[in-house]
């Protein structure tokens, strides 16, 4: 219990950090934000009175003569109520709004990408280890580190380039067919997502692999020189048996640490994976806020991609807890 | 201890720092060389740090130099451009090049720094413990779970709207700042395990500054898994420093690996068939990554020796798999 307080305080600490990065990077920016916000509307053709100054004021907390400390106690209350400002290149739509829209793609190709890495990635390290020295243990660790070697984005162009536009597989931008179907329930619509999704998906895969063939290798070779597996064969089990019930149940504990680390690494990638193929997730907003200095919309993806992977990171210590018993009892 | 191979020379009765010290560098050389992959490694990415540095000897054509006029200055390969031009006429391997140039000159500076970061931070809280190991922890561990790509494209994108973004330093400066945490959490483990050894507790009952146990005592043991964390951080900041120049976050006026594949990006390149504007950039980029990839496994075997396999060790599995064969 001790434990899962210590834990809950720093993701606390760590919440607050993420928090206040976002209300210190915007006041970095020589000049005021508010006055390239108000020229912003007046060029999209809005109408600015004293009162939509005021109210853009309060938006982003700079209402002049509010000392600093106060600026932040309102932007914190705004953070805590869901106030994250307005997206200006987005119609002045609710920041909010436009990520909770968002966000179930990212997910969505987040989450399936890293079940399947994870399964996938954690039995070739096993099978490596258990094959020690076969032919395959010797080709497999180089080519999966030179795939990952290759960045997210340039995977992604390749892929486009060869399965999207060469062989005309997969289709290569959105999120599904926007001209035949609505998002909806039905068949059609979900087929469409899963075959945009096909190329993202791959590519994340591809990227991430490595990370986790590796530390289960490693980890495996360690526990393979047990005394416990040297038993397990001794008593003649089944080989399947003594490989995955005896030594890899042992070696997977590190590859549930590493995951909160690549949990960070993969939402990252999917980031870039989203821009190449227009996919309407987290990144792709990023990237749009970016192209058009929309910098509420800006800080809203990064506050929601931090929390993402707070949350998640929260999560995989809990499982770690569950799993072993000397993290559970404080001495982690 | 080999009682019976004691030799009569001097420096072994009372070894002198620098013997020890030279002892210690063949050693390393020694097994540098002696591990393949660490060669092959090291080898890929010489090569490339030479044709970075002696860019204007190898390359006929100034990087921005509009080599190609006329309707369709994207020409594909050919003898006079072996890597193409792009879409203003540029040729294409002039451009990889010098991008080289600064992409390797923007991630080493950032690598270099971060590394620093990890040391000091690392070391330091492993070693004053209590209090400072606290507050360094959290400070380690708020950074380590940070999502530190998207961190750096939020700062990317203030630096460029700042206008700063021409500046190699400041974009270093963001790899840097986003890159470090990793480094510093793994360093202070392994300083908690040496700074338990004895020979520690003797230097400090001597009364010896603790900035020089930390520097001269303690980082000289560690200097395999700093080796490994740099590298890792160096594949870390190339990657990140090509993302942020891919997204048009740097300087997309000068060539560097990531412009080259904005500009590719930008012109529909990939459209249009065009393979060769982002084909050599890419390859050059997973071959240096790779390259580094395979020192730090060169590391990793001679750091665990559990992972290296003897050749007596192959030859008794392969025997065994012999027998077992023939009893099938």
């Amino acid at each position: 219990m001790r434990h899962f307080l210590r834990r809950v305080g720093f993701y606390l600490v760590a919440l607050w950090a993420a928090v206040s990065f976002n209300f210190i990077i915007p006041r970095l920016m020589p000049g005021d934000p508010t006055s390239v916000y108000i020229a912003k509307i007046s060029q999209q053709g809005g109408k600015i009175t004293p009162a939509v100054v005021r109210a853009i004021q309060a938006e982003f907390g700079v209402t002049p003569g509010v000392p600093i400390w106060q600026q932040y106690l309102s932007y914190l209350n705004a953070i805590l109520h869901g106030q994250l400002g307005l997206s200006t290149s987005n119609g002045f739509e609710p920041v909010s709004m436009v990520l909770g829209q968002d966000l179930p793609w990212t997910i969505g190709l987040v989450g399936v990408s890293l079940i399947i890495t994870a399964i996938l990635g954690t039995l070739i390290g096993a099978l490596m280890a258990w094959k020690r020295g076969s032919w395959y243990d010797t080709v497999v660790p180089p080519l999966v580190t030179f795939l990952s070697a290759i960045p997210y984005f340039w995977m992604a162009l390749a892929l486009v380039y060869v399965m999207g536009l060469g062989l005309g597989w997969f289709p290569t931008d959105q999120g599904y067919d926007v001209f035949s179907y609505q998002p909806g329930w039905d068949g059609g619509f979900i087929l469409s997502v899963m075959q945009h999704a096909a190329l993202p998906i791959i590519t994340l895969v591809i990227g991430s692999l490595a990370g986790w063939v590796l530390t289960m290798r490693n980890t495996m070779i360690s526990t393979l020189s047990e005394d416990y597996v040297l038993m397990a064969e001794a008593k003649g089990l089944p080989e399947n048996q003594v490989m995955l019930r005896y030594a890899a149940r042992n070696a997977v504990l590190p590859s549930i640490t590493s995951f909160s680390i690549s949990l960070g690494q993969v939402v990252g990638g999917a980031l870039l994976t989203e821009i190449v193929f227009s996919y309407p997730g987290i990144g792709y907003a990023l990237f749009n806020g970016i192209g058009q200095n929309d910098y509420a919309l800006i800080e809203g993806c990064f506050l929601v991609i931090a929390l993402a992977v707070l949350f998640a990171n929260f999560l995989s210590d809990l499982v770690y807890a569950l799993l072993d018993p000397r993290v559970r009892n404080g001495r982690g | 201890m080999q009682l019976t191979k004691a030799t009569p020379q001097k420096e072994d009765v009372s070894p002198t720092q620098s013997g020890k010290s030279r002892e210690r560098l063949l050693n390393f050389l020694r097994n540098i060389t002696s591990n393949p992959k660490i060669t092959f490694g090291l080898g890929v990415v010489a090569f490339f740090l030479l044709v970075a540095i002696f860019a204007p000897l190898l390359t006929p054509y100034a990087p921005e130099a509009r080599t190609v006029t006329g309707l369709h200055p994207a020409v594909a390969p050919s003898w006079s451009h072996p890597f193409g031009t792009t879409d203003t006429g540029e040729d294409m391997f002039s451009q990889v090049v010098y991008g080289a140039r600064v992409t390797l000159a923007i991630s080493s500076m950032a690598a270099i720094g971060s590394t620093l970061l990890q040391i000091i931070f690392g070391l330091s809280a492993a070693y004053f413990g209590g209090l400072v190991d606290d507050v360094l922890s959290l400070i380690i561990n708020v950074f380590l779970v940070l999502p530190s790509l998207p961190l750096t494209i939020v700062l990317g994108a203030l630096a460029s709207s700042i206008a700063v973004n021409q500046n190699e330093f400041v974009i270093a400066f963001v790899l840097l700042f986003t890159s470090w945490s990793y480094g510093a959490r793994v360093l202070r483990s392994q300083t908690l395990s040496v700074k338990a050894r004895d020979f520690i507790d003797a230097a400090r009952a001597t009364g010896e500054n603790p900035f020089r146990i930390i520097f001269a005592e303690i980082l000289p043991n560690e200097i395999a898994l700093v080796s490994s964390t740099f590298i890792g951080t160096f594949v870390y900041a190339i990657g990140a420093e090509v993302a942020l120049e891919f997204l048009g976050l740097g300087n997309p006026a000068e060539a560097s690996w990531g412009s080259i594949l904005y500009w590719a990006q930008n012109n529909s390149a990939l459209p249009a068939g065009q393979w060769w504007q982002f084909v050599p950039a890419g390859i050059c980029l997973a071959l240096f990554c790779g390259g580094l990839a395979f020192i730090n496994f060169g590391i990793d075997e001679i750091a665990n020796p559990r992972l290296r396999q003897s050749k007596a060790e192959k030859l008794t599995r392969k025997m065994i798999r012999l027998r077992e064969g023939r009893r099938a």
